[in-house]
């Protein structure tokens, strides 16, 4: 494992007061808590400084993380064989409690003290398992008709012999028809295991649907570009539209603008409780960008005949 | 091979009791109350019942515990906190809505 400096990333002495390590926190997280900032990187910089403060503000947890001895940051090391079992009261934490294989840095710490126990396993509190959220891209194809996610994921658990380790964790969910960007769904005992007959934690999926060539989302409704030709749009026209259940045929009435919105109701995507969002086709008026010779007789002429449309313009501002 | 599992959707049409709640959310039963007495959550049902909440609720709950614990804020705090965040997802929801009115440039 990595090892991370967590006084470094509070920017703090090691031999700063329970206070300064507050302030300091309270300081950085109000600049990178994730739900409030919009700095890159504000997420993982978040991370660092709550792993950090999780385990300096409490005197135990600093103790064993001083114990470890002062390194550089990112440096690959190993805690020693009986850090465990100096560190934790009535240790004992069985065969496999020294391993610390597969096990990030912050794992270390993270569960010290949860269900009154400490991370070596000297109580016999039931420790609940984590809930970790975790974000999942879907193509709108996807939400349209449901889809299978099979997420192979690696949750720190504890094992039979009290150790902490990384294991895998395959996770397999039927996603019905209907999610929309920003959808949360709860998997409920998919999150990390409950140790000593703690409930195993919850899994959330956070949706988001992936950038589709054709077709915008917002909410159940799907907006689509539709390019016209100038005389489609002027005489009118029935064109073939692309939906999700396949091609439509939609009257385009004359006189229709750039910018006009045709709606095709129900071909959006699917509600879970029925119904369904609409198809919304915004009229582009697409102008050759080269015309052959008969091309442009035919535009002079209407160029002479059309009346302007700017004849708002005529008064002036 | 994992086992195909449950999926709650976590909408307006999925139902959540107090006591389900308090397992999810991180909350204890009276913070959570205190909660809907700020206005942060609305029960679905009139007070003198057990109280129901939407699925939705979770999502808010979770982040609201969330806030608490990484930033220490009492109830009162939390609660503008929360309100502040709800606006803000109100017109970012209003922003990608009028984005995908936008025609591909």
């Amino acid at each position: 494992m990595k090892y991370s400096d967590y006084y470094a990333a509070l920017g703090v002495e090691r031999g700063a007061s329970a206070d300064e390590i507050k302030k300091a926190y309270r300081r950085l997280a109000q600049k990178y808590h994730p739900d409030v900032s919009t700095e890159t990187g504000a997420e993982a910089k978040f991370k660092e400084i709550a792993a950090a403060y999780q385990t300096l503000k409490d005197p135990g947890k600093r103790a064993a993380y001083d114990a470890l001895g002062s390194r550089p940051q990112g440096e690959e090391f190993r805690p020693p064989p009986d850090w465990n079992r100096q560190q934790g009261p009535g240790a004992g934490a069985g065969a496999g409690a020294s391993s610390f294989e597969d096990v990030d840095f912050a794992d270390l710490f993270s569960r010290f003290g949860a269900g009154g126990a400490s991370p070596f396993g000297d109580s016999g509190g039931q420790i609940p398992g984590q809930d970790f959220e975790i974000p999942v891209d879907i193509s709108i194809e996807d939400a349209f008709r449901g889809t299978t996610l099979e997420l192979d994921l690696a949750l720190p658990e504890y094992d039979a012999a009290g150790a902490l380790r990384r294991a895998p964790h395959p996770v397999k969910a039927r996603i019905a028809p209907g999610a929309i960007d920003g959808q949360r769904l709860r998997l409920p005992g998919k999150g990390g295991k409950g140790a000593r007959g703690g409930r195993n934690g919850d899994l959330y999926l956070d949706i988001s649907l992936k950038p589709h060539r054709l077709y915008r989302a917002a909410e159940h409704d799907l907006y689509l570009d539709l390019p016209l030709s100038p005389a489609e749009a002027a005489l009118g026209a029935a064109v073939e539209v692309p939906t999700l259940a396949g091609n439509v045929n939609l009257k385009i009435p004359a006189g229709t603008s750039s910018g006009q919105k045709l709606r095709l109701t129900g071909r959006g995507l699917p509600k879970p409780r029925g119904g369904a969002g609409d198809l919304i086709a915004v009229a582009q008026i697409v102008v050759p960008a080269t015309l052959n010779e008969q091309e442009r007789g035919l535009y002079e002429q209407l160029a002479a005949a059309g009346a302007s449309p700017r004849r708002n313009f005529a008064e002036g501002a | 091979m994992s086992i195909e599992t449950e999926v709650v959707w976590l909408d307006e049409h999925q139902v959540v009791s107090l006591a389900e709640l308090v397992e999810i959310s991180g909350f204890n039963e009276g913070e959570l109350l205190e909660l809907v007495q700020h206005g942060v959550f609305q029960r679905l049902n009139a007070p003198g019942q057990a109280p129901l909440f939407s699925a939705r609720v979770v999502t808010v709950a979770r982040t609201a515990c969330r806030l608490r614990n990484e930033l220490e804020l009492d109830l009162p705090a939390l609660s503008v906190a929360l309100r502040l965040l709800d606006r803000v997802r109100g017109l970012e929801e209003e922003i990608a809505r009028l984005r995908a009115l936008l025609p591909r440039g």
